[in-house]
């Protein structure tokens, strides 16, 4: 069937593929654009995505912090920092697994699959926009996270290397969570799957306390888990230190999720109903 | 152009799909000529909206073969998709966007410029008469806007084929009324459609052909006309007031009729086929309820509807479930429907 299928895209009546090319970048831009149009439409989506990482950076910032000991130069806050942005990044796919699922549900997916557009288009521009998304709100907490004492230690190639990785790994997050939105369909049954696994891995990682107060069957998840990793790096990056094998983890798992999801994720799509 | 018959715009042969154990299309045949509009008629879970994934391409089939504008479905895929337009049974439009930019955003992804796709928006806002709505957010539209605006999107590319699977489903009567105009004056233009619907009277009113499908069978086809005269004859029709008298009113009439009578529980109106007994059936009618002390009201003799006509094809309305245990089948989740997967 596979051979079959890819012959027949050779059919005479195809365009070029240059054409093709072309088109499948535009459609994506299309959809980009219409994506992020309807993001800034919605005042909950924006409440959703920005408030909230801004109302954890105070709370941890201000009611929390004052009980957790680090030792990091300018104190808690700039430990914090690396982990409310990682976490932001994490959360930001909430969005992608919703906005999917609702999309599957309304028809629009099927519409979509029934037009001669680009095949790839709809989850390219899906992840080209909810990355862009999460950038935006990642700047933003990072703004915040200024006002409230943070300060970059590492100079600005640290300060963008960091944000560069948090982007990344967002996007790999995104890839987990298209696939979930397509697989699992229902919106609130996605929003509940995604607390689910979120929610623990974020929590039960560097991103907020130091590993060593939790205690040690804990420390043995926490310690060897790719948002620890993750943010680990994205503190060396932003306040200096150690960094390669950190780095590496974090490449190696931001790489093996996307070669298992991304191909979920177009599968999923492709066989959408 | 591929090597069929020219003047067939849609044609399927024998195409079967299953949804693990439940056959959501047993064998169907459909030819739909050029120009023309082909009613598909059946209740819930029938394989209406299998049979349309199939033919536009969103779900291949198990088996047989289907041709769309002489592409087909499977191995040219994107052909096909060049050929036709879809509408679902719900508004696939993106409800935070305008009326406008939903069809700005749908032409150019049919890789028209942005002149071209603000143009062809312009035009189809007028002939959907949204021009007024068109720069307010979708959500606002009520619901008929709404699906106009959907069958506006699908016709962006300028389809040769299209798709309106339940066009009208859960609007309001003038709603409905609205989309048959629009949807006339389409064919008018010579699309040729190919719609899907469980409302006999939405058949009888846009289709030239129609196709009773049941349980992934085509059980019939014809004209609107031929089928009615299948049912073989005029048809008995009043209403039991009582709940208590239905029993009664069955007991005393069944021996006049040609089938079985159907009763609609909800609203206590039986209907009979009584063949050619024309008027004497309806004097015998009144007679034989008289007698049996049954007060019935309404008492016609009316020419057969579609309704019975699927009620004489398949023994149960079209817009009631099928009744599943007394024909020894398991069925699942209704394939029929965005349930299915």
């Amino acid at each position: 069937m596979t051979a079959a299928t890819a012959l027949s895209t050779l059919h005479l009546d195809e365009p070029p593929l240059a054409q093709r090319a072309r088109w499948a970048v535009s459609d994506t831009l299309t959809i980009t654009r219409r994506n992020l149009m309807v993001w800034m439409r919605v005042p909950a989506y924006i409440a959703f995505t920005v408030i909230q990482p801004v109302m954890f950076v105070l709370m941890f910032r201000y009611v929390f912090g004052g009980a957790i000991p680090v030792q990091v130069h300018g104190g808690y806050v700039n430990f914090l920092m690396p982990g409310i942005i990682g976490q932001t990044a994490a959360f930001a796919t909430f969005g992608t697994a919703i906005a999917l699922a609702t999309e599957l549900r309304k028809g629009v997916i099927d519409r979509l699959r029934s037009m001669p557009m680009a095949r790839s288009a709809v989850l390219a521009g899906r992840l080209v926009a909810d990355t862009a998304r999460m950038l935006v709100t990642i700047l933003i907490v990072i703004g915040v996270g200024y006002a409230v004492g943070f300060r970059f230690q590492n100079g600005v190639a640290g300060a963008i290397g960091m944000v560069a990785l948090a982007t990344v790994f967002g996007l790999a997050i995104c890839c987990i969570a298209a696939y979930t939105g397509l697989a699992i369909k229902d919106e609130e049954s996605v929003q509940a799957f995604g607390m689910i696994w979120l929610f623990p891995i974020t929590f039960l990682s560097s991103a907020f306390v130091p590993i060593k107060t939790m205690p040690g069957w804990l420390q043995a998840f926490a310690n060897n888990q790719p948002v620890t990793y993750v943010i680990d790096t994205m503190r060396a990056l932003a306040l200096g230190g150690p960094i390669q094998a950190n780095l590496l983890k974090s490449i190696a798992c931001i790489a093996a999720i996307l070669l298992i999801f991304a191909p979920l994720a177009v599968r999923a799509y492709k066989r959408a109903s | 152009m591929a090597g069929t018959d020219s003047e067939t715009a849609i044609l399927a042969e024998g195409v079967t799909k299953s949804f693990g154990d439940v056959k959501a299309l047993r064998g169907i045949d459909l030819a739909v000529r050029r120009g023309t509009v082909l009613g598909v008629l059946g209740p819930n879970g029938a394989g209406k909206t299998t049979a349309v994934r199939i033919l536009t391409t969103l779900l291949r089939p198990d088996g047989g073969r289907a041709r769309v504008d002489g592409h087909d479905v499977v191995r040219e895929a994107a052909a096909v998709r060049r050929s036709i337009g879809l509408a679902g049974q719900s508004a696939a439009i993106q409800e935070e966007l305008t009326g406008r930019e939903n069809l700005e955003i749908i032409g150019r992804l049919y890789h028209l410029t942005w002149p071209q796709a603000r143009a062809r928006a312009t035009e189809l806002l007028e002939q959907f008469d949204l021009v007024d709505a068109a720069d307010r957010a979708a959500k606002g539209f009520s619901g008929g806007m709404q699906r106009r605006l959907d069958l506006a999107a699908s016709l962006v590319g300028n389809p040769a084929v299209l798709f309106l699977d339940e066009p009208t489903t859960g609007l309001d009567p003038r709603s409905r009324l609205s989309m048959w105009d629009v949807i006339r004056s389409l064919v008018a233009q010579g699309t040729t459609l190919l719609l899907t619907t469980q409302y006999l009277d939405e058949a009888d009113e846009l289709a030239d052909e129609i196709v009773v499908i049941d349980r992934g069978l085509v059980i019939a086809a014809g004209s609107s006309e031929e089928l009615k005269n299948r049912v073989g004859g005029d048809v008995l029709e009043f209403t039991v007031a009582d709940q208590h008298q239905v029993a009664a009113a069955l007991g005393a009439i069944a021996p006049l009729g040609e089938g079985e009578p159907h009763v609609e529980a909800d609203t206590g109106r039986i209907s009979i086929g009584v063949g050619s007994g024309g008027s004497e059936a309806l004097v015998s009618g009144v007679r034989a309820l008289d007698a049996a002390g049954v007060a019935a009201r309404g008492l016609t003799l009316r020419r057969p509807s579609l309704d019975d006509v699927f009620l004489a094809l398949t023994g149960h309305a079209a817009e009631e479930t099928p009744e599943p245990a007394g024909r020894g089948r398991k069925r699942g989740r209704a394939p029929d429907g965005k349930a299915s997967s």
